[in-house]
């Protein structure tokens, strides 16, 4: 049919420019978009969650800085860290000491953890000119201390950033970027119910490069490129295989190799659920556009954010319960903990959830990557072997 | 050559410590409730003040480190499925737990009634105390401490931290002791505190003399372990500071040096300034690395940790709730990067240095990460070459005491070599 062969023409030149854009260091759209119009500037952020809202309502192009990957040979970044640090922060010093940050006016590190944290300072030292924003996620959720904390620290970047760009943010500009962000969520949401449903249909390779390009571009242009994705994914839905259903959960900062999710894919596993590049969908709500922008922000803040290694758990139980409430959800037959090496949050996070989940019956295995893993046949096996054993002794 | 005898202070706060663990010990029948908390940002006087005991984790592991236990204990946790990655302390910890919780003393140590999460300076603390918590199933109060990610202490954080302790902290310690917060037992506790910083800053300070008559690193984490654990604000930590304050001006008077395990270092040939915690499991035979080269370091930032008293900070009885949210936002690892290397040019400036040395241990990213920057900044502003080696706090497999000693008689031979072209 001509349909299916366009839809499918479709969907593999929205991968392909998914993945140009997501393998681009010198963020080539990002850089378009600043030349574009006088006046315009881009604001970066670190992993996990920053309010982009805020970023867009001050007129900044948002641009999530999650590491080299793969690609990026690491000269410099070395030597700013010791061996025992992960691999995210080099490849990020590797980024901004080759100038493929230079087009960044502005940067907010998140309260992610203390190697990030130390980043900011790092970035205050070495890049004076540039506006450098330490970001504490509110860990207490009472909204008359942890809301109004975060309120205060939303305000402050808004004001810092316009004055910044020389304008004033009326309350309609900052919820016209929240109207726009729930959107984006929404969207990303719609991705992730789908690739649940039908993980044939949406590979994560697929998902996860549409997803890493939607970081760096104008959220228009992404809503087009995953509604369109969507379109073409259910009019040519793949043939469905017999593979173990998994989740893959710890790789929330630094993110793993394109080849690591691929080759957990191809080893026999169906990836349906994650939280690769979280941030995105830290809200887990949708932000109401009526009220204080602000107000609306910080208390989606305090009663929507998914749970997390970076937020404090609040429930005595939540560790415990946690993993199988995302396997419930998922309809997932086993977990992957795959941590990035270093991680401080995914592994000192992981006996507590790997407790909880194999309390409850289910079958899990743990690795370790760094951004830069090459070598996949380790995983391979492991994530095979894990395969089979669910479908050979699953549920027993 | 003079004796390496104890000192009335060394002696005090021996009975201090043995003390309060017995009393830890007892607790449980006593009926005195246990808060669990962490060094940096500890509100020892608060606490106390409705007449619970302090239990402090990382003095805890610091102390298995000592007595050779942590090795034991690390790989415990590590077979029970904690990565081999993350903080030794937090494995220390959880390893000496799973062994019965047995305290430096030798003394069982009681569960805690609270766990007191100050979020101060360590994103680690947040797992730790979740951790205990799978394991104590007891309540937590978070109490979140802004980092000072702008280099200051913004009002409105000082604000939160007070607004946290009224709501969520005092109600706490309310329920667990049946006692109501005393405004007036707090104050006596904060003057006592304060009068002891006096005299620690004027023992930390006397490291400015020739020579000097502390350590300041090696021989002052003993000199701060009173006022960083469970005796600030107490009569027996005034005690101890002042005993403390007597002797080093007796060895100011007598130009003398510090005793160290070897002896005494009264003949100085370097002096140096030390960044990050040091290593505990060889804690001995790293200061001989130092005192057999006649090195004495006159200034560190690990002592600054519960509190960087000598920029100034006293606690207040005036105000009382809002000097323990200055206490916590001003802890030395809660300062950014830039503040920190400012602090440690002060520092080479203030104490006349020759040099300085930076100890990055692998367990602890909060000092770690970034240290690299401030070695290369620190030595573009003062002009003065730094040294780096690299241990960890309590984990033996990361102490290679033959590379640290090789890296540290290096830096000294270029430290003298130096010297000898300066004219």
């Amino acid at each position: 049919m001509r349909l299916q062969e366009d839809d499918v023409s479709k969907r593999s030149e929205i991968v392909d420019w998914a993945l140009g854009v997501a393998e681009d260091l010198d963020f080539g759209i990002a850089r378009e978009w600043i030349a574009a119009e006088p006046g315009r500037r881009a604001c970066g952020y670190l992993p996990v969650y920053a309010p982009r809202e805020v970023i867009l309502g001050s007129g900044f192009l948002p641009v999530g800085i999650h590491g080299g990957g793969e690609h990026l040979e690491i000269i410099r970044g070395d030597a700013f860290y010791q061996s025992y640090i992960c691999h995210l922060p080099r490849s990020v010093i590797e980024l901004a000491q080759t100038g493929r940050l230079d087009f960044l006016s502005a940067v907010l590190f998140p309260s992610t953890c203390d190697v990030i944290r130390n980043l900011s300072g790092m970035w205050k030292v070495m890049y004076p000119g540039v506006y450098v924003r330490y970001l504490d996620l509110p860990q207490v959720i009472a909204e008359e201390t942890g809301g109004r904390f975060w309120r205060e620290q939303l305000a402050s970047v808004l004001d810092d950033l316009c004055a910044l760009a020389g304008r004033h943010a009326a309350p309609d500009d900052l919820r016209e970027a929240i109207g726009l962000c729930n959107e984006s969520r929404r969207t990303v949401r719609e991705l992730y119910a789908a690739r649940r449903e039908r993980p044939w249909s949406i590979p994560t390779e697929e998902l996860y490069v549409l997803l890493r390009a939607a970081e760096t571009v104008p959220v228009a242009l992404f809503l087009e490129k995953a509604r369109a994705y969507l379109a073409a994914a259910e009019v040519e839905p793949g043939p469905k295989k017999d593979k173990s259903r998994v989740i893959v959960t710890g790789a929330f900062c630094e993110q793993p190799p394109l080849g690591l999710i691929k080759t957990i894919e191809r080893a026999g596993c169906y990836i349906v659920d994650d939280d690769f590049l979280l941030g995105n969908r830290f809200l887990t709500v949708d932000v109401p556009c009526d009220g204080d922008p602000l107000d609306q922000l910080a208390r989606a803040m305090l009663t929507g954010s998914v749970k997390s290694s970076v937020l404090f758990e609040s429930s005595p139980e939540g560790k415990r319960r946690l993993m199988k409430a995302r396997v419930e959800a998922a309809r997932a037959d086993g977990i992957i903990f795959a941590a990035a090496s270093f991680c401080d949050p995914a592994l000192l996070d992981r006996p507590m959830l790997r407790a909880g989940a194999e309390a409850d019956g289910i079958p899990c295995i743990a690795f370790k990557f760094s951004e830069n893993s090459g070598q996949f046949q380790q995983f391979r096996e492991q994530a095979g072997t894990f395969a089979d054993s669910i479908k050979l002794w699953g549920g027993e | 050559m003079r004796a390496a005898s104890k000192d009335r202070s060394m002696e005090l706060q021996k009975q201090m410590i043995a003390d309060h663990y017995k009393r830890l010990e007892e607790a449980p029948a006593t009926g005195e409730p246990v808060v669990y908390t962490f060094v940096p940002g500890n509100l020892t006087e608060l606490v106390r003040s409705f007449g619970a005991l302090p239990v402090l984790p990382e003095i805890n592991a610091l102390q298995s480190g000592m007595r050779g236990k942590s090795g034991e204990y690390i790989a415990a946790a590590e077979r029970a499925g904690h990565s081999e990655d993350v903080c030794t302390y937090v494995k220390c910890d959880i390893g000496m737990l799973a062994s019965g919780n047995i305290g430096p003393t030798g003394t069982r140590l009681p569960k805690p009634d609270l766990l007191l999460l100050s979020y101060t300076g360590c994103y680690t603390f947040m797992k730790w105390f979740e951790l205990l918590r799978e394991q104590y199933q007891c309540p937590i109060v978070f109490l979140q401490v802004p980092y000072q990610g702008e280099g200051m202490i913004a009002p409105e954080h000082r604000a939160f931290v007070v607004k946290q302790i009224e709501d969520d902290l005092i109600p706490a310690l309310e329920r667990i002791s049946s006692r109501k917060y005393d405004e007036e037992r707090l104050k006596d506790a904060l003057r006592l505190s304060a009068s002891s910083e006096d005299d620690l800053v004027a023992v930390l300070e006397s490291a400015k003399k020739r020579p000097s008559p502390i350590d300041a690193y090696f021989g002052a984490v003993y000199y701060v372990g009173p006022i960083f654990s469970a005796f600030r604000g107490t009569p027996e930590g005034r005690e101890y500071y002042r005993s403390l304050r007597e002797e080093v001006e007796e060895r100011i008077r007598l130009g003398l040096g510090p005793v160290t395990p070897e002896g005494p270092l009264d003949d100085q040939k370097y002096r140096l300034v030390i960044e990050g915690p040091p290593n505990w499991t060889s804690f001995r035979q790293f200061w001989k690395m130092f005192s057999d080269e006649r090195a004495v370091v006159v200034a560190s930032t690990y002592t600054k940790v519960g509190g960087v008293y000598d920029r100034g900070f006293r606690h207040d009885a005036g105000d009382p709730l809002g000097t323990l949210a200055d206490y916590c936002c001003g802890c030395y690892t809660n300062l950014n990067l830039p503040s920190r290397i400012d602090l440690l040019l002060d520092y080479i400036r203030e104490y006349e240095a020759d040099g300085f040395l930076i100890n990055s241990v692998k367990s602890c990213n909060s000092f770690s990460a970034g240290q690299l920057l401030m070695l290369r900044e620190v030595e573009k502003r003062s002009g003065i070459p730094g040294a780096f080696i690299e241990s960890d706090l309590v984990d033996p497999r990361y102490f290679s005491a033959a590379n640290i000693k090789n890296r540290l008689e290096s830096y000294l031979q270029m430290l003298e070599a130096r010297r000898a072209a300066t004219p």
